[in-house]
């Protein structure tokens, strides 16, 4: 049986090769992504060197002859260390330029707001509808059978027009401002292609944003432990271009009540 | 049962199992560990075949259920990284070896020693007996977090199987702190006369390095679980926020704050996980040097280096947070902080090199499993500076990156470091008063050594390509939820990707958990009919060698002196006629000659 | 000290505990003669103080209950910043004002006597404390005149256990006193904390009590002095930081809520 499956193994191994980019990273879709997948394939690129170097250092040192032991403690102990501070030093200045400005400032005020709810075992999508305003959610009012799975108050101004979906579709191009939820346990908001994570916590409402860049279908995960069905909690994230994304917004509007 | 029988049975019980000996108690750690290793051993072996070959029934039980994998996360996490790799070497060869290292007969408080054991073994009883109660073992991960820990409705599992995983580590916290004081009042006050605190060996550092993190963070676990046991039964909500939903049943109560708990459990999990390789840290660098036959390069560095990173492992344990809600700016910080401790474990690092430079060791077991630890500490290590930057955790948080990560440098290297102890230390366990100790097998040690190894990189190197296709943890099928007519999903069509490389590592997972068989046979065997070891095999120079510490020699020895450190441990020597070691506990031969020849002039 | 004065035998031979080879008259230091432990093969004056000598046993007990407590320290230290948290975290409501729903608990004014009692007990146990360590008591012990020290401290040891019940009775006054008041366990969030906190000082404080009653019977039953005083020292440590984290636990609930 070993035998049978490791030969299709190997085909299948090069069908995946060509799919994915270096390192075996799903393409990238987002504005912020292209900063973000260079400082990780530099950084892997630095430590698969450093693992190489130290493991030659290691294996020629217990091949080579006995000499006396080393004895020079600066140049043995004290200069790798300042290189290896300064190596470190610098991706940590990189790296923290880079989340500076992902999260240290909310998102454009013209961004597209959307809310995002995960729960046990599903993600939501809310955009706010004419208005520009979410209403508000009580949890007595959650009903997932009823199609109101986030608990919207129907009686509220600014709830009636909120649109609720199961699949999260963006305009490409576009700064988007997403306030993740959870109304249960804490769930994790990933999109792999946009290089995007965050936990949604319960009785918290995190702000994140991004802008896709690339028009097409992309997959959502729970990448939080959230109970039996959390390799599940997919959903579908479709990016269209900005004409079709106002055609989409508008029929979604007129088929709602 | 005649009366000759139950004094028998009465002197086993004394002597075997509810002893104060530390040596036996050490050695009953070790079996308690090696259970539990089994046992978790197997049940990651199940999740790998799930994780596979999903329709697979597991006999006796049928289908994997998804709540089932998360169950055999839980439990193999809490057992590998409490009662294995928390246990073995800190309690195990702790209570073995520390007290002779030090020139010490006994722990400070042996009755204390005995009870943190039994209370260590109920706890894993606790922990394996929550497999059997209604709706199973828990499903939350060795880490917890409410609301999903909080609330029994958010799963099965989550009732009454949380209820005993928590009581099960409130037991084994208290165990491990009191096993903590002990050791390091021991370490204070123990000493024997000469044993200062920078000729103790590094060995001892680690054990004293760890102790001080569990005696801090044991008890802030303790805490976390009195709280959440409170939210679970007592109707309060340190943990819960208000309205929250789960399953149709809405928790109205006051303002408490899931993050919370993440803070208080990872100020305790990070040490942990320095808690858990201390240990084998210290020890690695005293068995390189002592088959290279050298000093350990920079020593006082080394004893520095330990407890710096002991030190800046309680101050950077929101490095696990960066994605969970927490303050950007604190991520930052936390960044920082991590990034900080890349540096001794870097000095650490050199220091081994140096050691074993240009030394052409002996290459004995123990000494290829502390390479491997090397080895592993370096491949583990070098993704940990990676995964402390919090803009490539928005990518590789909670990825199969992450996974490999620290199952190369925690679990792999400990595991190293346990089997280079028990390898090097074996003729210490199996001494007893009535017979010499005995070595393990060297050639079956060497296939163990070299089938472990190319299994562990197997293993865990590929899983850092599986997360970096976007492979979650906690997944407990990897096909995603099929679209209408049983089209793959986006999701399933990403994560179908790393199924091939996935049966890749499930084969390696089995051979790796195979290649263990070896060393069962090699210990089985040894047990009974190995080598008989001379009285310092390996030319150590270190005080547990003395014959006062191996009881075979010390029962049959006619007079032992007064035991005391004269210099530092590894002095080794390169002379025209070889290679000379002097142990830590022999006097001076310059002085002792200098002094007989005072005392006793000749008239020439 | 010893060899200096011959002892006369008026009390009988008593068997030698193996431990240590002391009857604790110190006559002998603890010795361990294998491993130089201040044995008599040893230097002593190569020793530190409390490396040597009678009180060998007596440092290394207190030195374990000091690393228990630095323990138990952080134990607080998790609750207490738990408090903090809880105090100053609110939500959103269903009309998006962000609330706070800490509701102080006023303390019953009982716990101001209780901690004047409890201070009161702390002075008592140090004087016991103290006594056990007065130099012509040891000597007159150590002459075999009888055990003036137990004598002396059993007042004082005494005295400190009827304070501490009376502090626990106090304290159960105060729960009572709440409870009238409809103001349980569950009630709100600061009323958690103040039970939680009050609750788990008074379990600690209920160890200390069976640690100062094993001290009572000790001090009537070993005729070791080193027992007895390990045993009223130990005790005697334990109380002192139940009764200095009481006034910090305290001043939390009287003045930060």
């Amino acid at each position: 049986m070993i035998l049978t499956s490791t030969l299709p193994l190997v085909a299948r191994l090069h069908v995946v090769a060509a799919f994915l980019g270096p390192w075996g990273l799903p393409p990238n879709a987002s504005e912020h992504g292209l900063a973000l997948d260079h400082h990780l394939l530099l950084n892997l690129w630095i430590a698969l060197g450093l693992l190489v170097l130290i493991h030659v250092i290691l294996g020629v040192g217990l091949l080579g002859g006995r000499r006396a032991e080393p004895a020079d403690l600066w140049r043995v102990e004290y200069l790798p260390l300042a290189a290896l501070a300064i190596l470190f030093a610098f991706l940590t200045v990189k790296a923290e330029r880079l989340w500076a400005a992902a999260r240290y400032t909310g998102a454009d005020p013209a961004a597209l707001q959307v809310e995002v709810t995960g729960e046990q075992f599903a993600w939501y999508f809310r955009y706010p509808g004419p208005d520009a305003t979410f209403g508000p959610t009580r949890a007595q009012l959650v009903a997932p059978g009823e199609g109101n799975p986030l608990g919207v108050d129907p009686a509220d101004a600014h709830g009636a027009d909120d649109e609720v979906t199961s699949e999260l579709v963006l305009p490409a191009g576009r700064e988007v401002d997403l306030r993740l939820k959870a109304q249960d346990v804490i769930h994790g908001f990933s999109v792999p292609a946009m290089r995007l994570k965050q936990n949604a916590v319960p009785g918290q409402t995190i702000h994140i944003h991004f802008t896709p860049t690339t028009p097409g279908t992309y997959a959502i995960l729970c990448t939080q432990l959230c109970g039996l069905g959390h390799y599940r909690m997919n959903a579908t994230l479709r990016v269209l271009p900005p004409d079709e994304f106002a055609s989409w917004l508008a029929s979604k509007r007129r088929a709602a009540p | 049962m005649s009366p000759a029988d139950a004094t028998r049975q009465q002197s086993f019980f004394r002597s075997r199992l509810f002893t104060t000996d530390h040596r036996v108690i050490g050695v009953q750690y070790l079996v308690l560990a090696l259970v539990a290793v089994a046992i978790g051993t197997v049940l990651s072996l199940l999740m790998r075949i799930h994780l596979v070959w999903p329709d697979w029934p597991l006999p006796l039980h049928g289908p994997i259920l998804p709540e089932d994998y998360l169950a055999l996360v839980t439990i193999h996490g809490t057992i590998m990284l409490f009662f294995v790799l928390t246990t073995a070497p800190q309690a195990g060869f702790g209570n073995l070896i520390l007290p002779a290292q030090i020139g010490s007969r006994g722990m400070a408080f042996p009755f204390l020693n005995a009870a943190s054991f039994w209370m260590t073994a109920v706890a894993l009883l606790t922990l394996l007996s929550s497999t059997f109660v209604p709706g199973g073992a828990a499903i939350s991960g060795w880490t917890a977090y409410p609301p999903l820990s909080a609330i029994a409705s958010a799963g099965p599992g989550q009732a009454m199987g949380m209820d005993l995983w928590l009581a099960s580590i409130a037991l084994f916290a208290v165990a491990s702190t009191a096993s903590s004081i002990n050791i390091l009042t021991t370490i204070i006050r123990n000493r024997c006369h000469g044993m200062t605190w920078e000729r103790l060996p590094l060995t001892v550092w680690g054990w004293f390095t760890a102790a001080l993190l569990s005696v801090i963070a044991f008890s802030v676990l303790l805490a976390a679980i009195l709280l959440l046991f409170c939210d679970r039964h007592a109707g309060t909500s340190f943990f819960l926020p208000t309205g929250d939903l789960v399953n149709g049943v809405l928790h109205r109560g006051g303002d408490g704050s899931p993050l919370l708990w993440l803070h208080l459990f990872w100020f305790f999990g990070h040490p942990e996980v320095y808690i858990a390789i201390l240990p084998g840290m210290g020890l690695t660098s005293m068995v390189l040097a002592n088959f290279s036959h050298r000093r350990v390069f920079a020593y006082r560095t080394m004893i520095a280096t330990t407890l710096l990173i002991g030190f800046l492992g309680i101050l950077l344990w929101g490095h696990h947070m960066f994605v969970a809600g927490l303050n950007p700016f604190a991520s930052s910080a936390f960044s920082v902080s991590t990034m900080a401790i890349a540096l001794p474990a870097a000095a650490k690092v050199l220091s081994w090199l140096a050691t074993t430079w240009r030394s052409s060791p002996t290459y004995t077991t123990a000494m290829l499993f502390a390479l491997g630890f090397v080895s592993l500490f370096i491949t583990g290590g070098l993704t940990g500076p990676i995964l402390a930057q919090p803009i490539l955790d928005e990518y590789l948080h909670n990825t199969f990156f992450v996974v490999a990560h620290f199952h190369l440098i925690m679990a792999m290297a400990g595991i190293f470091g346990l089997y280079a102890a028990t390898y090097y230390w074996f003729p210490l366990l199996t001494a007893t008063r009535s017979h010499p100790g005995r070595l393990l097998s060297e050639p079956l040690g060497r296939w163990h050594f070299w089938l472990t190894l190319v299994g562990a990189y197997a293993t865990f190197l590929p899983m850092h390509f599986t997360g970096l296709a976007g492979e979650p943890r906690h997944y407990a099928q990897l096909t995603g939820v099929p679209g209408a007519g049983g089209a793959l999903s986006p999701a399933g069509a990403l994560l179908s990707h790393t199924l091939p490389l996935n049966l890749h590592i499930t084969y390696a997972a089995i051979f790796l958990a195979c290649a263990q068989i070896v060393f069962l046979f090699n210990l089985i065997r040894s047990l009974r009919r190995g080598v008989v070891a001379p009285p310092n095999p390996w030319q150590a120079t270190t005080l547990e060698w003395h014959p006062a510490f191996n009881p075979f020699l010390a029962a049959t020895a006619s007079h032992i002196q007064v035991i005391a450190v004269h210099r530092a441990p590894c002095h080794y020597q390169s002379s025209p006629s070889g290679e000379t070691f002097l142990p830590q506990w022999e006097p001076d031969i310059v002085v002792q000659a200098a002094l007989e020849s005072a005392i006793n002039p000749k008239p020439e | 000290m010893p060899a200096t004065i011959t002892p006369n035998k008026t009390e009988p031979e008593r068997k030698r505990r193996l431990e240590d080879h002391d009857n604790g008259s110190g006559r002998r230091p603890p010795t361990d003669k294998r491993t130089g432990g201040g044995g008599d093969g040893d230097n002593w004056n190569e020793r530190s103080r409390g490396h040597r000598g009678p009180y060998e046993r007596l440092h290394r007990y207190r030195m374990g209950i000091f690393f228990a407590l630095a323990s138990d320290l952080m134990f607080f230290v998790a609750i207490v910043s738990t408090f903090f948290v809880n105090q100053s975290t609110g939500h959103f409501d269903a009309y998006n004002h962000y609330v706070n729903e800490w509701l102080p608990t006023a303390i019953p004014p009982i716990l101001w006597l209780n901690t004047a009692i409890l201070l009161l007990s702390s002075v008592t146990m140090e004087i016991a404390r103290r006594n056990m360590f007065r130099e012509t008591d040891v000597m007159d012990e150590w002459l075999g005149l009888g055990k003036p020290i137990t004598r002396r401290a059993l007042p004082w040891l005494s005295a400190t256990i009827v304070l501490g019940m009376l502090f626990l009775a106090g304290q159960w006054v105060a729960w009572r006193q709440l409870a009238i008041q409809q103001i349980f366990f569950r009630t709100n969030q600061s009323s958690h904390f103040f039970y939680l906190i009050t609750g788990t000082h008074a379990l600690h404080l209920f160890l200390g009590i069976g640690a100062l009653l094993a001290a009572f019977t000790g001090l009537y039953v070993s005729r070791q002095l080193e027992t007895r005083q390990i045993l009223v020292d130990g005790a005697a440590w334990y109380w002192h930081a139940m009764g200095i984290l009481w006034l910090f636990l305290f001043g939390l609930l009287a003045f930060f809520q």
